[in-house]
């Protein structure tokens, strides 16, 4: 019998890689749903969840709200501007009343780092954390790995490189979590402005030079560069950006010739990374896409598939 | 290792039973032109792997083997406390104008059968579908009847009927045990 | 007035040449006797203080209060109590209230209640500037007379170097000192925590030891320039401490403090308290090297005295996510716990640099007499068991507030009573009235 022993899912650093490798698995039986003609599975029949999200997105609140449907599961949507978190009700109160209207689960994307973990304590109701702040987003890493694994066969010895704004990167942070776990080489770059501290001791590369990250790269994942950032003496213009670290088919030349490129979306196409490369024969970014909600469909039937023995 | 109750079939005894299920999905569909076996995980999947061998000996042909994973059909999830693990089905032929033909190891109260209908027919609409069960031990919960059957079994409540098939369990035999 | 005999206990009053055994006898709230096998007649209450430390009165020059306006959280009362019931005989309180005391008549209120509800002595801290904006100059001068017994803008720093001067300068001549709150507000970048490998590992914006450290250069710079007395608040960092210790050599008029968290926790504790926000305060916890320097700087005499930074907060400011929640936790009742736990029995330091650290340095700092275990001084008193194992618990606590770390916490050392002019405040760590 398997099953994660845990409650909520809030991030891959504190997870073993006996939970991720039955998240992968599951992900990969339930992948084939959303591309037959009945995209439809009675598995969660009768459970209810809500994506709280508390930062805009589209893609990953209607990842989750397809993964539930498919599963049969109930999916309601709550998008609160980042105005109303200072004037309106607590975090708490709104969760707790969301759970007094019977609930299962709730996906919550935050602007504050374990702002999930705070919620998860004050609920019965599983909490799955779609991104807080800089922290983590673990469904993200999750799908990362999915696609990592159905390319490459596995982890250990690949050399994954990370690519841009790393400091601010909750994708950059969960990938990094759960590769470490299984023995990759994993190189992180960027300008030295947008490189965390830490990392090093998680047995990371850090470099400012992307070259020497993309060099025999297996793996190579680009990150979204936020454009405010410029604002805060934080780079100067995506120009110098993407001369010194945009990634194209010239850059990407160093990597081995069968490597695959990831992008979490939504991409800027130009600045980070290049439309050829975007659309190359490399690129995975659609597969993702597609892991995601296999992924998501994976982690509601572990948590919400079972009763209420957990 | 806890001992069985009874012995009701040996490896020759199963070996027997399939072949004559085999003859009888021949004759059945006077034929095996455009059948296909789908073995219900886990351990339907060795015996219609099995059956398809046999077809093939008899009547020359190959018959397409596909595997169902039912788990995420199951009416019972809800009173586990763990959720249990979840494989892939594989169903690579087209269904319409199929007749498949479902192959489970027992028969019992006939809800895994009724989650293998949905889930089958989730993935597309065969011309019709038949059950070939090893052994059929009574009980049925719903209306749920096998075309082919090894063996019945009458049994009680308290006792389990375990299949062993070589390719999971090392050895052929089905045995009854106390509960 | 009630007399009390304070029995057995071991006297230690180094400022005063006192190191002995000896009975206390206490009347009309000054200490009338002190010496061996004293009689009990017409004595009301004896303090069994036999094992124990009889110290001359504990006093925290930084505990806020939230009085006038934040009484929600605490006020004299409460805030009060929480003092004796930790061993303190006196608290300076913070003037970043609603409003803040930045004028004579508020002061004058906080004085007022503070008599008629205070268990301690309490004497109010006057804001720098107007509002604490770092403006224009508070009436410095008034707040003296009304008898606050330093200046502050604690919360804020003041961000203009200039305005600084000027206040130092037209301090000095009030012989009121500053405590300034170290911070570069924009260095500081609105973090949460310590800037390092925690932060970065936990996705929270951090705060970097520079933010704290810029400010305590100019300040130092600025007290050797003017001659006026600055006190660094709640030092954080190695460096802060490292450029007091090169202010002090080069002469200038600086002082310092440290708190007992501080000199306990590191940033790891946001971690393994899975961002429990009373891990989060202001300036942070920060490293091992940095705690490690807090230690050595209070071995070595380069930080003055020990202050709690007593900062109560309401569960709703707590009760929310980390980047949300009120920077501050309570400390009035842990501290002499913290102190003896992890600097008297390690061997930090020993209990003669306790009591100047707790006693005779802070009250020396606000020009306030400093308690005294001799004949004929105000009965002032701490007596400490320095063997007593307790745990912390919440409901215990005499604050209104709960919001510390250390609840949960073993530690050997705790208070065991508090005389304060001559009453009896806390016994066994009850209060009392």
């Amino acid at each position: 019998m398997a099953g994660l022993k845990r409650k909520d899912i809030l991030g891959l650093r504190e997870m073993s890689t006996e939970e991720i490798d039955l998240i992968l698995d599951t992900a990969d039986a339930l992948k084939d749903i959303a591309t037959r003609p009945i995209k439809k599975l009675p598995t969660l029949r009768g459970k209810a969840f809500v994506t709280l999200f508390y930062e805009n997105s589209t893609r990953t609140a209607k990842s989750f709200e397809l993964a539930g449907k498919y599963l049969s599961a109930d999916a309601i949507n709550i998008s609160i501007s980042s105005s109303s978190v200072q004037k309106g009700e607590t975090l708490k109160d709104t969760a707790r009343n969301l759970e007094a209207m019977g609930i299962d689960a709730v996906v919550m994307r935050h602007p504050m780092g374990g702002a999930p973990h705070f919620l998860a304590k004050h609920l019965r109701a599983s909490v799955i954390n779609a991104g807080d702040g800089m922290h983590e987003h673990p469904t993200q890493g999750l799908l990362d790995m999915l696609t990592i694994r159905q390319r490459k066969g596995g982890f250990k010895g690949l050399k994954v490189a990370i690519i841009g704004d790393i400091f601010h990167s909750r994708v950059a942070r969960s990938n990094v979590f759960g590769l470490a776990k299984y023995g990759a080489e994993v190189w992180v770059a960027g300008p030295s402005t947008l490189l965390p501290a830490g990392f090093e001791e998680l047995g990371v590369k850090v470099t400012t030079r992307v070259e020497e990250a993309l060099e025999g790269a297996d793996v190579v994942n680009v990150l979204r560069l936020q454009l405010e950032r410029q604002e805060k003496a934080l780079f100067p213009t995506v120009a110098e950006y993407s001369k010194f670290w945009g990634v194209g088919p010239e850059r990407l030349k160093l990597a081995k010739p069968d490597h695959v490129l990831m992008h979490p979306g939504p991409m800027n196409r130009g600045v980070e990374i290049s439309t050829s490369a975007a659309d190359g024969e490399q690129s995975v970014i659609l597969e993702q896409v597609t892991n995601g909600v296999a992924v998501r469909m994976a982690l509601l039937y572990l948590l919400l598939g079972g009763g209420d023995a957990a | 290792m806890r001992e069985p109750k009874a012995m009701l079939m040996d490896a020759n005894q199963m070996n027997r039973a399939l072949s004559r299920i085999a003859h009888e999905i021949i004759e059945k569909n006077k034929g095996t032109e455009g059948v296909a076996l789908v073995g219900i995980r886990r351990r339907g999947i060795p015996l219609a792997e099995r059956l398809a061998a046999k077809l093939k000996e008899f009547e020359g042909k190959e018959v397409p083997v596909g595997t169902l994973d039912i788990t995420l059909y199951r009416d019972d999830l809800t009173e586990l406390s763990a959720v249990p693990q979840v494989h892939r089905s594989e169903v690579k032929f087209k269904l319409p104008g199929t007749v498949v033909i479902l192959v489970d190891d027992v028969l019992y109260t006939g809800r895994t059968v009724r989650a293998a209908l949905d889930a089958l027919l989730d993935i597309g609409r065969p011309a019709s579908i038949q059950l070939a069960v090893l052994i059929d031990r009574g009980h049925r919960e719903l209306p749920i009847r096998a075309d082919y059957v090894g063996k019945n079994v009458p049994t009680s409540h308290r006792e389990v009927v375990e299949v062993h098939v070589s390719e999971i369990d090392g050895d052929d035999s089905v045995a009854v045990y106390d509960l | 007035m009630s007399t009390l005999l304070i029995r057995g206990g071991r006297l230690l009053d180094p400022a005063s040449g006192v190191d002995r055994v000896a009975d206390v006898l206490v009347a009309d709230g000054r200490i009338e006797a002190i010496g061996v096998g004293l009689g009990e007649a017409g004595v009301e209450r004896v303090v069994d203080a036999r094992g124990k430390l009889v110290a001359p009165g504990f006093i925290d020059i930084h505990v806020h209060l939230r009085t006038p306006g934040q009484e929600y959280k605490e006020d004299l009362r409460t805030g009060t109590a929480a003092a004796v019931r930790g061993g303190f005989v006196g608290v300076a309180c913070m003037p970043n209230t609603s409003p803040v005391i930045d004028n004579a008549v508020t002061v004058t209120y906080v004085n007022t209640v503070a008599a008629q509800q205070g268990l301690c002595k309490v004497w109010p801290t006057g804001a720098i500037t107007k509002g604490s904006k770092g403006a224009e100059l508070a009436e410095i001068g008034e707040m003296k007379a009304a008898g606050i017994v330093a200046i502050t803008d604690d919360g804020m720093p003041v961000e203009n170097g200039e305005t600084m001067r000027q206040a130092m300068i037209y301090a000095k001549q009030f012989n009121l000192m500053i405590m300034d709150h170290c911070e570069d507000k924009h260095l500081a970048g609105g973090g949460a925590m310590h800037f390092g490998k925690v932060s970065s590992l936990l996705g929270i914006k951090g705060m970097p030891a520079a933010a704290e450290e810029v400010h305590v250069a100019r300040n130092i710079l600025l007290s050797l320039e003017t001659g006026a007395h600055v006190h660094i608040q709640h030092v954080s960092s190695r460096r802060s401490v490292e450029l007091i210790r090169w202010g002090k050599a080069m002469g200038a008029n600086v002082t310092v403090e440290a708190t007992p968290h501080h000199f306990t926790l590191t940033d790891e504790i946001v971690m393994e308290m899975e961002y429990s926000t009373n891990t989060k305060m202001n300036p942070p916890v920060r490293e091992a090297a940095d705690r490690q320097a807090i230690l050595d700087g209070l071995r070595d005499g380069t930080i003055d005295c020990i202050a709690t930074d007593h900062a109560p907060h309401h569960v709703d400011e707590k009760e929310v996510e980390y980047q949300a929640a009120k920077f501050g936790i309570t400390g009035l009742e842990t501290a002499v716990g913290l102190v003896i736990d992890r600097l008297v029995k390690p061997g930090v330091i020993t209990l003669e640099q306790m009591v100047r650290l707790m006693s005779t340095r802070p009250a020396e700092l606000i020009g306030v007499q400093a308690p005294a275990l001799v004949q004929g001084a105000a009965a002032d008193i701490t007596v400490i068991d320095l063997d007593r194992t307790w745990t912390v618990r919440a409901e215990e606590m005499a604050s209104r507030s709960r919001n510390t770390p250390f609840i949960g916490w073993e530690l050997t050392g705790a208070p065991y009573a508090t005389v304060v002019g001559g009453v009896l405040r806390m016994e066994e760590m009850k209060v009392i009235g």
